[in-house]
This record gives structure tokens, C-alpha cells and sequence, in this order.
């Protein structure tokens, strides 16, 4: 029963924030419920007996992401910049073609959401099937992850390097050009 | 005991979400932050799986997603600055023309 | 519901209520324990007057504190401007959640099973704490950044890429140990350090770890934004850096968060190295024990900042990348190739 509850607080507070983000006309906002979306996400992994994705979420995601966002608005000063005439109508007021995406969007969930309540292999509980040890162990997933992922593990640590330099490179001051 | 497809459902409505967030706004950082929810909807249905078929290569996945996400995220952000930096503009429809 | 389980409900309650009540009064006592130890320090005698020798002090500035008049700058933005204290003080006290504070205690048999004395012991609690305590980083960039105030905005800026690159040498530091102990939860951390080493030195971490150690307290200084890495609230440099702009209880929650959180890393310290609530008699006085080492890392964080003079901004972000992070990267090298060789 509280696992329930749980659930479809967290589930509700990632959606309902979620759908703030791409309405918000300032960007701070967005970023900062963002950020609340995915401590609820955080929660919703617990429920799945995954605490060390919650953590690393939070982590990673909330931490360090967002942070690089936030000081990208800041520096930026996004929010007080003059707003195009397409930013300064509210996203749901803006022309019929926005409306239609919208719409589609919505249908899209409806859609999705039919399909999957339909498909009985996917009524079981999610707990049913195996037991959670087998899933919440950090150490398990420690060694899976260096055993038998680690040319992934070791070519994902290059990509951060190349990431970190192009981000430095791009985003540097152009030299005056004599 | 929650069902598996109450998760895929709030992972496909996160999912399509962030889908109307990157055809709906006109603003580079929204749209970015509107990629970063469809990258944690994906995170979620692996979860999800992976708690359901007892599997922790669900959770080994969504680490290598967070990581090219903040690979990702911070290459985006380096060029929405020098995309700033030029046209003084966060507007896709400033960058239209081929020319820089 | 049955009245054991009732009780032990209760139990638990009021361990969490004692808990956070005492890291409120933690808060207050630090504030007299600084100007009374720079007094001292400074050979004079610090507060004085209110209370017998000055032990009132700190209720008199709450008082104080709250009678004042909540300003708010005219372009500060409405929301973010109070969210960025409550953020702060939040996560300081989040944070503690995870620390264990004593051993497991039936209340002198009042309960049928013991109850671990902690508020919230997680099998992953070292990265919760590391989690939560990013997650401060918020209260001030926003803090700085909402008040509308080119003084605010860069100390908050300062402030949270100084906490950034400090959290890479912690977390390395936090690595070793866990290597040492075999789990990330920090009742067992403590735990593996029970027992005595020929019988008179207690097997904590800091005799296995002395270089983890300094690493860890000099990154959780700087975590915590104290001198000498207190360059975002400079007093001569940034007039008071990201909490200029705020007055009365916003202001207050600013201090408060920062004890709080140098009250959350001395007990993450002693967890981890220095053996938490063990010693002779632990099992009765383990809490007694726990308070004195924090009490004992916090004299040191508190001489420590009226000693030493202020890093400089780039002096202070090169050190912790070009130093203090190879530094603790070499550490958990060193740890982790002497646990596969003496466990091989």
C-alpha cells in the first residue's frame, strides 16, 4: 500500500513537472523543475528496487547536468533576453500549428498508453517475476559492469574526454583576427 | 504490487512530453532540456525491464545513457553559447540561413 | 497495528525528532563556539555579556535576527529568491539522514528488537550524502543569481564551481574507504571498524587512510565553503557574496545550512575514519562518543578558519584540480592495489 501510494506520487510529480518544463516562458524555471522532475524519477527507481540508479541520478543528473544548464542560463542571461515575437505569446496560445503538435502529442500518449494497458504480458507486477536481490545488489552490478562491459566502460571515459574538449574548443572567445 | 505497464506508461507520456517540448518551443536551452526528459524516459522503461526480467544490465545501460547525456548535453551547451555569442539570439529561426 | 509495533514506531519518531532538534541546537552552539574560540584566539574574550559568559548569545541573535524587516530587491525574482534558503537548509539536513550516531539500542529493554540509532541507513548511504550535499550547490547559485546583484551573482558563481570541483577529490577519497570496508552504507563502514590492533590502537580507517583523510577534510571544507576556501562570502572582496541581498529569516537559513552541513561532514569524517560511535562502553555511550570526535573536527574547522589566511579564487580552483585531485586519484590507486595484494 505505501509502495502504491509512493508510485503514483512520484510517477504524477515527473509528469506534471515534466509538462511544466515545455510550457515555462523562463528558462530558470524550467531548469529548476527539471531538476524536481528528476528527483521524483530518483524516487520512482527506488520503487524498483534500483538504489544505486536513484543515487546516481540525483548524482549526476540533478548534480551535474543541471548545474551546467543553470550557469548556461545564467551567463547567458536567457531569461531577460528580448523575447522573438514567437517567445512572447505562451507556447499554448501560439498558432495553430503549435496546437496541432500538441494535439498529436497528446494523442501519441493515448495511443502509447492503450497499446501498453492492452498487452496482458505486461500486466504482471513488476516485482513478480524475480526477486529483487538480484537486481539491488551493488555489487552485482559492479561486476557485470567491469567484467563484461568494460571496453564499453573504458570507451565511454574517451568520450568524456572528447566531449569535455570540444565543449572547451566551441565554446571558447574567437581570437581577433590582425 | 504495481503493474510494469503503469511504468512504460509514465515513460511513454515522459517520452512524448519531451517530444512536444523540442517541436513546440522556440528557445535552444528548452529544447535541449526537452531532449534530456526523453533521455530519462528511456532510462526509465530500462529500469523498469530490467527490475521485471530480474537483469541488472537495465541499470548497466542506464549509466552509459547518463554518461552520453552529459557528454551530450555539455557539447550542446558549448554550441548554444558560440551559436549566442554570434547572432545574440537563442531562436532556432535566427540560424536559418547557411550562412555564418 | 499491535502496540509493539506501535512502539517501536514511537521510538523511531523521537530518535528522528532528538535528531533533528540537536542539529539545531548544533547550529546555535557553533555560532557561540566561533566568536568564542576567535576570542580566545584573538586574546580577547568573545561574547560576554548575555547569559553567563555569553552562552545566550546565539538566542539573542535568532532574536534579533527574526524582529529584522524581510527585504526583498526590486528585480530579485519572486519565487527563486526564497527558494534558494530553503534549498540550502534542506539539503543540510538531508544530509545527516544517512550518518549513524550510536549502536543498536532496545531502550533498556523497553523493545522487543533493538533499534539502530541513525535516522536513515541506506545500503548505498555514502553516495546519498555526496548526492544530497550536490544538491546544496542550488541554494546558493540561486541564491546568487536571483538577487538580482552583480555581487551576489559572482560570489554565487564562485561559489558553486568551487563546490563542483571539490566534490571530485571527495568523492575519490570516499572511494578508498569504501574499498577498505566493502560496503557504501555507513553503519557498516563503522562497523568494520570494531577491535584493536595489539590490543590498544582501535582499528579505525584514518591509521590505513592518514593521506584520504587530509584529502577528505580539506575537500569538505571547501564542500562546506568555510576558510581558507570561503571566497564566495569574502567579507573585504564580494561585501558578503551571495547572501548580500537578503536580511532576517532568509538570511539566518544561509549560517544555519552552513553549520549544518560542517556538522553533516564531521560525521561522515568520523564514520568514516575515525570509528563513529565506537570506543570502550559503546554500546551504552556510543553516541557520547560520536559527539565528542564531531565536537573535536569541529574545533578544528573552527581554529582553522581564524588561522589561516584566504585562498585567492584561482589559487583555490587550481589547487583543487591540479592537486588535490591527482592527490586522491593516486590515493585510491595505492588503497585498491594493496586490498587485491594482501587479499589475494
Amino acid at each position: 500500500m505505501p509502495e502504491t501510494i509512493a508510485f503514483y506520487f512520484f510517477a504524477g510529480l515527473t509528469v506534471v513537472t515534466s509538462a511544466l518544463v515545455i510550457g515555462q516562458r523562463n528558462p530558470m524555471y524550467s531548469v529548476m523543475l527539471l531538476i524536481a522532475s528528476f528527483g521524483a524519477l530518483a524516487g520512482l527507481y527506488i520503487g524498483l528496487d534500483a538504489p544505486f540508479a536513484a543515487v546516481t541520478q540525483i548524482i549526476v543528473y540533478a548534480g551535474a547536468i543541471m548545474v551546467l544548464f543553470l550557469f548556461v542560463v545564467m551567463l547567458l542571461n536567457a531569461a531577460q533576453e528580448d523575447a522573438a515575437q514567437y517567445d512572447r505569446l505562451h507556447p499554448l496560445r501560439h498558432p495553430a500549428v503549435t496546437r496541432f503538435g500538441a494535439l498529436m502529442a497528446l494523442l501519441l500518449i493515448v495511443q502509447l498508453g492503450w497499446a501498453l494497458t492492452r498487452a496482458t504480458d505486461f500486466a504482471a507486477p513488476v516485482g513478480g517475476r524475480a526477486d529483487a536481490s538480484a537486481v539491488s545488489s551493488v555489487r552485482e552490478l559492479g561486476r557485470v559492469l567491469f567484467e563484461r562491459h568494460a571496453f564499453a566502460f573504458e570507451a565511454t571515459s574517451i568520450l568524456i574526454l572528447v566531449a569535455m574538449v570540444g565543449a572547451v574548443v566551441l565554446a571558447r572567445k574567437e581570437e581577433p583576427s590582425q | 504490487m504495481i503493474p510494469l505497464s503503469h511504468y512504460l506508461i509514465v515513460s511513454a507520456t515522459l517520452f512524448c512530453l519531451g517530444v512536444a517540448g523540442v517541436f513546440m518551443r522556440r528557445n535552444l536551452i528548452t529544447i535541449l532540456l526537452s531532449i534530456e526528459i526523453m533521455l530519462n524516459a528511456v532510462n526509465l522503461s530500462f529500469v523498469a525491464f530490467g527490475r521485471f526480467a530480474g537483469d541488472v544490465n537495465g541499470q548497466i545501460i542506464v549509466f552509459f545513457v547518463m554518461t552520453v547525456a552529459a557528454a551530450e548535453a555539455a557539447v550542446g551547451l558549448a554550441l548554444v553559447i558560440a551559436l549566442f555569442r554570434h547572432r545574440e539570439s537563442l531562436n532556432p529561426d535566427a540560424f536559418t540561413s547557411l550562412k555564418w | 497495528m499491535d502496540s509493539a509495533t506501535l512502539l517501536r514506531f514511537g521510538a523511531y519518531g523521537g530518535i528522528v525528532f532528538l535528531a533533528f532538534n540537536a542539529l539545531i541546537i548544533a547550529s546555535a552552539v557553533l555560532v557561540l563556539a566561533e566568536r568564542k574560540i576567535m576570542g580566545f584566539m584573538q586574546q580577547r574574550y568573545g561574547p560576554y555579556l548575555v547569559g553567563p559568559h555569553g552562552t545566550l548569545q546565539p538566542f539573542a541573535d535568532i532574536l534579533k535576527l527574526l524582529f529584522k524587516e524581510e527585504l526583498r530587491p526590486k528585480g530579485a525574482d519572486k519565487w527563486l529568491f526564497t527558494l534558494a534558503p530553503i534549498l540550502s537548509v534542506v539539503t543540510a539536513f538531508v544530509a545527516f539522514a544517512p550518518v549513524p550516531f550510536g549502536a543498536e539500542t532496545t531502550f533498556f529493554g523497553l523493545l522487543d528488537e533493538p533499534l539502530n540509532l541513525g535516522i536513515a541507513d541506506v545500503n548505498v548511504g555514502v553516495l546519498v550524502v555526496f548526492a544530497v550535499t550536490s544538491m546544496g550547490v542550488y541554494g546558493i547559485v540561486l541564491a546568487g543569481w536571483s538577487s538580482n546583484s552583480k555581487y551576489s551573482l559572482f560570489g554565487g558563481l564562485r561559489a558553486s564551481a568551487q563546490m563542483i570541483s571539490y566534490e571530485l577529490a571527495y568523492a575519490t577519497a570516499l572511494a578508498a574507504v569504501i574499498l577498505l570496508a566493502g560496503s557504501m552504507s555507513l553503519r557498516e563502514v563503522v562497523e568494520s571498524q570494531a577491535g584493536t590492533w595489539w590490543g590498544f590502537i582501535p582499528r579505525w580507517y584514518i591509521f590505513l587512510q592518514p593521506v584520504g583523510f587530509i584529502i577528505y577534510m580539506i575537500a569538505g571544507i571547501a564542500e562546506t565553503n568555510r576558510a581558507p576556501f570561503d571566497f564566495p562570502e569574502a567579507e573585504q572582496e564580494l561585501v558578503a557574496g551571495y547572501n548580500t541581498e537578503y536580511s532576517s529569516v532568509r538570511f539566518a537559513l544561509f549560517p544555519q545550512a552552513e553549520y549544518i552541513n560542517m556538522v553533516t561532514m564531521s560525521g561522515v569524517a568520523t564514520s568514516l575514519y575515525l570509528g563513529g560511535w565506537l570506543g570502550p562502553f559503546s554500546n551504552a555511550l556510543g553516541v557520547v562518543w560520536f559527539i565528542a570526535k564531531i565536537s573535536v573536527l569541529l574545533v578544528f574547522y573552527i581554529v582553522l578558519r581564524w588561522t589561516v589566511p584566504r585562498y585567492r579564487y584561482d589559487q583555490l580552483m587550481s589547487f583543487g584540480w591540479k592537486y588535490l585531485f591527482p592527490a586522491s586519484v593516486i590515493n585510491l590507486l595505492i588503497t585498491a592495489a594493496l586490498v587485491l595484494y594482501f587479499n589475494a
